[in-house]
C-alpha cells in the first residue's frame, strides 16, 4: 500500500476524466435516410460510419424496416429541417452514447449554419467571419511578496480538489480504523487489563495518536516519492533548465540532487515550450506552505473526527451498532465535501468563508482555499478555531470513553451518553 | 498490619449507587475472598483498588499510606472480562502487557521463559492467540497477570473456563504466591474454593458490606450447634438414649453403619451428648458440623434483603 499509494491516487483523479472523454472503440454504423436533399454528407469519424440510402424516405423504411437490422442505427433527416431542426430522428433498438448523438448534432448544426449564412447572399462571408472569430487565453499573475508568478486557475483547483479530498478520506479512513480498534478491543475483553495498567484517556489518545503517526509516516514517504517523480520527471522533459534554480524560487521541497548540476547545458535562445510552461506553473505553487497547511488540517481534523470515532467505538459493543451514532459524524463530513466543490469555483465567496471557519468541516474547505491564495490571517484564525475544538472533542470523548469501554451488553443512547459526560471520576 | 484499606467507599453512577459506605481492610500475606451476588458491587470496588475508577467519596490506602497511581504496577489483576488481542502472538502480547506493568524487556523475556516452561506452554509462543482454546487462553492471562511479581493480586472468578486439572494447577499457585509473601483477593462465586483457600472474607450485598471477618470465625459464628455422628449398633437404642436437651434431625444408614445429626437444643455441654450414646452404641465417629461458606452465603444475603 505504501507503494502503490501515490499510483492508486493518481489513478482516482485521471480515471475518471479518461473514462468520460474517451470514445467508445466499437465502430458504429449509422443508415441514413436524407430527405433534406441540401445537406451535405455528415463526415464519418473513426468509430462512427455513416451510410447514406439515397431514393429512401421514411415511410419505404418503416414497410421495409428489417433489411436495416444490419446497421446499429438509423438516421432520419425530414425536409422540413431548415425550419425545425428539432425533427431529426435516430432510430435504434440499443442505447447510443453521447458522443455518437453530439458528433451528428454538431455536423448538422455546422452544416446548416453556413447553408442559413450563405442564403444571406454576404460576399466573402467566410472571410469576414474567420477574421472576426477571436480567441482570448488569460494569463493569471499572482503578486506576492516574493515577485510574480505565472499561476493557473486550472492547476489551484485541481490541487484545491485533490487535498480537499484527501483530508475527507483520510479522516473517514483512520477515523474508522480508531473506531475498529476501539471496538476491537472492547469486544476482546483486553481493555480491562490493558486500563488496570495505563489510564484509559491514555489508551485512547495512545491509539488516535498512534494512527495519526503511521499516517504521517506514510504520507511522507508519498511525498518524497512523489518529488523524486517530478525530479525525474522534470530531467526527462526538460533537461536544460538549471532545476536547483527552480527550486530555489518554488521553495519546493524536492532536495536538490548533486548530479543534476551537471545537466545544465542551456541554450541562450531557447524557446520555451509548452511542458516546460507546465512545469513552471507547478513550480509556481507554494508547496511548502500547501504541504505545511495540509499536514496540520490532517492532524487537527483526524484529531477532532478521530476522538468522536474513539467515543462511538466505545459505546457500541459491535460495529453494527455504530450506525445510530456515526450520522452526526458523516454529515458534516459529506457536507464540508460539498462545500469544497462548490469552494473550488468560488473560493472567496462567504459560504466558502464561513464553511472554511467552522470546525467540522474547515479541515476539508480550508484546503481547497488555500492553493487559491486565502488569506493567512484567516487560515491561521481557522487553525486556532480548530485547535481550540479538537482540545474539547478530545476532553468529551475521553469521558465518553472512560465510561463506555467498560459497559457491555447494553443499548446506550445519546441520553446515556449525556449522563457519562457528567460524571466525575 | 493491613496491605489495603478502604474506609466508607460511595460510588454511585447517576442515580444508581453501586457502593455504599463499603469498608474493607485485608490483612497482608492472606487470602481475602470478596464475595457477593452479581452485581452486588463487586467488579466496582475491585475497579475503585485498582485505580480503574475513582471513588465519590472515602478513602483507601496501600502499605498504610493512601494510594497513589504508580501503585498500579505492584498490582496484578486478572479480571472477570478478560481478553486478549486475537490476531497477535502469544509471546509478543505477553511482552507488550508485561511491558505495560513497566518491566524491562530483558526481565519480561526472562520472567516469561521461566512461566511458559513451568506451565509447559513454550510452544505456543508464536502462536496466534485466536488459535488457543478458551483454558489455554486463561493460563497465559494468569502468568501475565503474575509476571511483574506484584505483592498484591486481585483474582476475578479465576477458576471460570479451566478444566479440574488446570483449575487445580491454578490453585496451587495461588496458595504458591501466598506462601511467598503476596496478599491475594479471591473474587468469587465458587463457595468451596472459599473454603479451602480463603482466610478472610467481606460478603457485600446490595451496594454494602453485610458480613466480615475471618473465615473460621464466622463459621463458628454461624454454626447451629449440630454433632454428626457415626455408629454401629441398634438405632432405637441410639434415640431412645437422646433425653430432651438433644434433638435427632436426621438419620440414615449404609452397609451398617448409621449417620445421625443431632441438635444441641439446649445449648449443653457436647460431652453429655456422648456420654448418653455411649453405653448404647459403638460410635466410629464424632464432629460438630460447622456450616458451609454457601449456606451463609446464602442465610446472610436473605437476611439483609429481608432488612431491606
Amino acid at each position: 500500500m505504501s507503494i502503490i499509494g501515490p499510483i492508486l491516487f493518481a489513478a482516482m483523479f485521471v480515471i475518471p476524466i479518461w473514462v468520460a472523454t474517451r470514445e467508445s472503440d466499437v465502430v458504429k454504423n449509422i443508415a441514413v435516410i436524407d430527405s433534406s436533399k441540401f445537406l451535405n454528407k455528415i463526415p464519418d469519424s473513426k468509430y462512427i460510419k455513416f451510410y447514406y440510402q439515397p431514393g429512401i424516405n421514411i415511410t419505404d423504411y418503416k414497410k421495409d424496416w428489417k433489411k436495416y437490422k444490419q446497421y446499429d442505427a438509423v438516421l432520419f433527416i425530414p425536409n422540413i429541417i431548415i425550419n425545425v431542426p428539432s425533427s431529426v430522428q435516430l432510430i435504434s433498438n440499443e442505447q447510443l452514447n453521447i458522443g455518437l448523438i453530439t458528433h451528428i448534432a454538431s455536423a448538422l448544426e455546422k452544416d446548416l449554419t453556413e447553408q442559413k449564412l450563405q442564403s444571406y447572399g454576404i460576399k466573402d462571408l467566410d472571410q469576414i467571419i474567420e477574421s472576426s472569430k477571436t480567441k482570448v487565453n488569460i494569463q493569471t499573475i499572482n503578486i506576492t511578496e516574493t515577485g510574480e508568478k505565472e499561476s493557473d486557475v486550472g492547476v489551484n483547483m485541481g490541487l484545491g480538489y485533490m487535498l480537499g479530498l484527501l483530508i475527507y478520506m483520510f479522516i473517514f479512513m483512520f477515523g474508522a480504523q480508531v473506531m475498529r480498534g476501539v471496538i476491537e478491543e472492547k469486544t476482546n475483553r483486553i481493555v480491562e487489563i490493558i486500563i488496570s495498567s495505563v489510564k484509559p484517556f491514555q489508551l485512547m489518545m495512545g491509539k488516535v495518536l498512534g494512527i495519526a503517526l503511521v499516517v504521517l509516516t506514510q504520507i511522507s514517504f508519498w511525498i518524497i516519492m512523489t518529488a523524486i517523480l517530478v525530479t525525474f520527471a522534470k530531467l526527462v522533459f526538460m533537461p536544460d533548465v538549471d532545476i536547483s534554480q527552480i527550486q530555489a524560487n518554488s521553495q519546493s521541497v524536492m532536495s536538490p540532487a548533486g548530479s543534476v548540476s551537471n545537466t545544465q547545458t542551456a541554450t541562450p535562445s531557447m524557446n520555451i515550450s509548452e511542458t516546460q510552461k507546465a512545469f513552471q506553473k507547478i513550480d509556481a505553487i507554494p508547496f511548502v506552505k500547501i504541504i505545511g497547511w495540509f499536514i496540520f488540517f490532517f492532524i487537527g481534523g483526524y484529531l477532532l473526527y478521530g476522538s468522536f470515532f474513539a467515543a462511538i467505538g466505545s459505546v457500541v459493543d459491535t460495529e453494527t451498532d455504530t450506525q445510530q451514532f456515526m450520522l452526526p459524524i458523516t454529515i458534516p463530513l459529506i457536507l464540508g465535501l460539498f462545500v469544497m466543490f462548490y469552494t473550488l469555483n468560488n473560493h472567496d465567496s462567504s459560504i466558502a468563508f464561513w464553511f472554511s471557519m467552522i470546525p467540522l468541516t474547515s479541515p476539508i474547505v480550508m484546503m481547497a482555499r488555500i492553493p487559491f491564495g486565502a488569506p493567512n490571517s484567516e487560515i491561521i484564525l481557522s487553525a486556532i478555531i480548530l485547535i481550540v475544538t479538537f482540545i474539547g472533542a478530545i476532553w468529551v470523548a475521553g469521558k465518553i470513553y472512560r465510561t463506555g469501554i467498560l459497559i457491555y451488553g447494553k443499548k446506550i443512547g445519546y441520553k446515556e451518553i449525556y449522563k457519562w459526560i457528567k460524571y466525575k471520576h | 498490619m493491613n496491605i489495603f484499606e478502604a474506609r466508607n467507599i460511595v460510588k454511585a453512577y447517576g442515580n444508581f449507587t453501586a457502593l455504599n459506605n463499603v469498608t474493607v481492610s485485608i490483612p497482608e500475606n492472606t487470602i481475602y475472598g470478596l464475595l457477593g451476588p452479581n452485581g452486588a458491587g463487586k467488579t466496582t470496588l475491585i475497579r475503585i483498588m485498582n485505580q480503574i475508577l475513582a471513588p465519590d467519596q472515602g478513602q483507601l490506602f496501600f502499605k498504610n499510606r493512601a494510594l497513589k497511581p504508580d501503585d498500579v504496577f505492584e498490582m496484578g489483576y486478572l479480571p472477570e472480562e478478560r481478553g486478549l488481542y486475537k490476531k497477535m502472538k502469544v509471546g509478543e502480547q505477553s511482552l507488550y502487557l508485561a511491558r505495560l506493568k513497566g518491566m524491562t524487556k530483558n526481565d519480561a523475556l526472562k520472567k516469561l521463559k521461566y512461566w511458559f516452561e513451568k506451565f509447559e506452554i513454550q510452544s505456543w509462543w508464536d502462536k496466534k492467540v485466536e488459535e488457543l482454546s478458551k483454558g489455554m487462553a486463561q493460563k497465559v492471562q494468569f502468568i501475565i497477570t503474575i509476571l511483574h511479581d506484584p505483592k498484591f493480586l486481585i483474582f476475578d472468578e479465576p477458576f471460570s473456563g479451566f478444566d479440574p486439572i488446570n483449575a487445580t494447577l491454578m490453585r496451587d499457585e495461588i496458595l504458591n504466591l501466598k506462601a511467598q509473601g503476596a496478599t491475594i483477593i479471591l473474587s468469587t462465586h465458587n463457595m468451596s474454593s472459599v473454603e479451602e483457600l480463603c482466610d478472610n472474607i467481606t460478603l457485600i450485598n446490595k451496594s454494602r458490606g453485610v458480613l466480615e471477618g475471618e473465615v473460621r470465625e464466622i463459621q463458628n459464628r454461624y454454626k447451629a450447634d449440630i454433632f454428626e455422628i457415626s455408629y454401629v449398633g441398634e438405632s432405637s437404642l441410639f434415640q431412645k438414649s437422646l433425653n430432651s436437651k438433644f434433638e435427632l434431625l436426621e438419620q440414615n444408614e449404609k452397609k451398617g453403619i448409621f449417620s445421625a445429626k443431632v441438635k444441641n437444643v439446649m445449648a449443653s455441654r457436647d460431652n453429655e451428648l456422648l456420654s448418653l450414646i455411649l453405653p448404647n452404641v459403638h460410635v466410629t465417629s464424632f464432629h460438630e458440623v460447622l456450616p458451609s461458606m454457601n449456606d451463609i452465603f446464602i442465610k446472610v444475603v436473605e437476611s439483609s434483603n429481608l432488612n431491606n
